[in-house]
């Protein structure tokens, strides 16, 4: 667990020190992960540690968000000053982009597959 | 109680993490009796009873959040640990990347205009459609794009979680609708509309979800981060 705890924050504080040095708006931790991901496919496979540990640390990977989302309890007065016309807005934008990223990759995987057949 | 105890109780980082853990374990036990079921998500019924149990105590969020803040803070490592699973997947991913890669840029186009379009509809203030714009990103990006547009950081924060849990609940069941039960559909169109949250609630379905809604998510906080300012610029204008 140690050793898993280590390669994770290690990277993250890699991510975390390149983005804050060039001044980038992207979270550390998001470049720790492409850095991981490119290390595993440099030295093709992935350490004990992590293929142990890792399977279960995502398992419960909901609990983490539970304080941001109790967080709307100190956003609420803001949130519930128009609260129909919020809820519309986010309900319908959120539909419009799960459907419309679904649809795409849909179309895109299938005509590849078409087209690998064709071939 | 008396009311040294009371402000132990209030000061003290363990009741935040207890109280955290507490309602995840039984949002985990109502998840399970409903089977999985979209609205018995994880984080809508933990976050639900955390905030009815604040009020029951009378916490401030500041106040519960001294504890929660290390729980919030694992983020981090997880995040980076998504890595593993993507790896996992490298071959199918290797198959579909100009698809994926695609999908991606018009799912972030898509997160940033429609917010901004229908905010614009429904005649909300500048300041708040700037901040709905970059919800579909993960929070620290949302927050830093808010900013930088002339947004509300904080109200930006707030829509992203709840941009997050709608992702979530309506996700598998949209995509069942419309009889897409491709894994990698699921992950990669959850990751691009629902970011973390939407992430952790397809692993809970799948591995290969989980792990293309990983990577889904962290490129649309970056193309989100390129796109939002110039596409609201655009709208706006």
């Amino acid at each position: 667990m140690i050793e898993t705890f280590l390669w994770l924050l290690g990277y993250q504080f890699a991510g975390e020190l390149l983005a804050r040095s060039l001044g980038w708006p992207i979270p550390g931790a998001v470049l720790g992960m492409l850095f991981l991901f490119l290390t595993l496919c440099l030295r093709k496979g992935i350490p004990d540690t992590l293929r142990h540990n890792v399977p279960r640390l995502m398992t419960h990977m909901s609990l983490l968000f539970i304080p941001a989302g109790a967080g709307i309890l100190a956003f609420w007065p803001l949130l519930a000053e128009r609260p129909l016309a919020m809820a519309a807005v986010l309900l319908l934008s959120t539909l419009a982009t799960l459907l419309i990223s679904a649809l795409t990759l849909t179309l895109l995987l299938h005509r590849q597959k078409s087209r690998k057949i064709r071939s | 109680m008396t009311p040294t105890l009371y402000e132990w109780l209030r000061q003290s980082p363990l009741t935040g993490i207890f109280l955290t853990l507490l309602a995840y374990r039984v949002a985990l036990s109502v998840s399970r009796r409903y089977h999985g079921h979209p609205l018995a998500n994880t984080v809508l019924v933990g976050a639900g009873l955390l905030i009815v149990s604040l009020l029951a105590l009378g916490l401030s969020f500041d106040e519960y959040f001294r504890g929660a803040s290390f729980i919030q803070f694992l983020l981090g490592p997880v995040t980076v640990a998504l890595a593993i699973p993507l790896y996992n997947n490298l071959a199918r991913l290797k198959r579909s990347a100009f698809a994926i890669l695609s999908s991606i840029v018009v799912g972030s186009v898509t997160g940033v205009a429609s917010a901004v379009l229908i905010a614009v509809a429904f005649d909300m203030p500048p300041q708040i459609v700037l901040s709905l714009a970059p919800r579909s990103a993960t929070t620290p990006i949302a927050i830093g794009v808010a900013e930088a547009i002339g947004g509300i950081p904080t109200l930006a924060a707030a829509f992203v979680i709840v941009t997050g849990i709608i992702g979530a609940v309506l996700a598998k069941p949209l995509l069942t609708l419309l009889r897409m039960n491709d894994d990698v559909v699921l992950g990669v169109a959850t990751g691009i509309a629902a970011h973390g949250i939407g992430t952790a609630r397809v692993f809970q379905i799948s591995e290969t979800a989980g792990a293309f809604a990983g990577l889904a998510m962290g490129l649309t906080g970056f193309v989100t981060a390129v796109v939002a300012p110039l596409l609201v610029h655009f709208l706006l204008s």
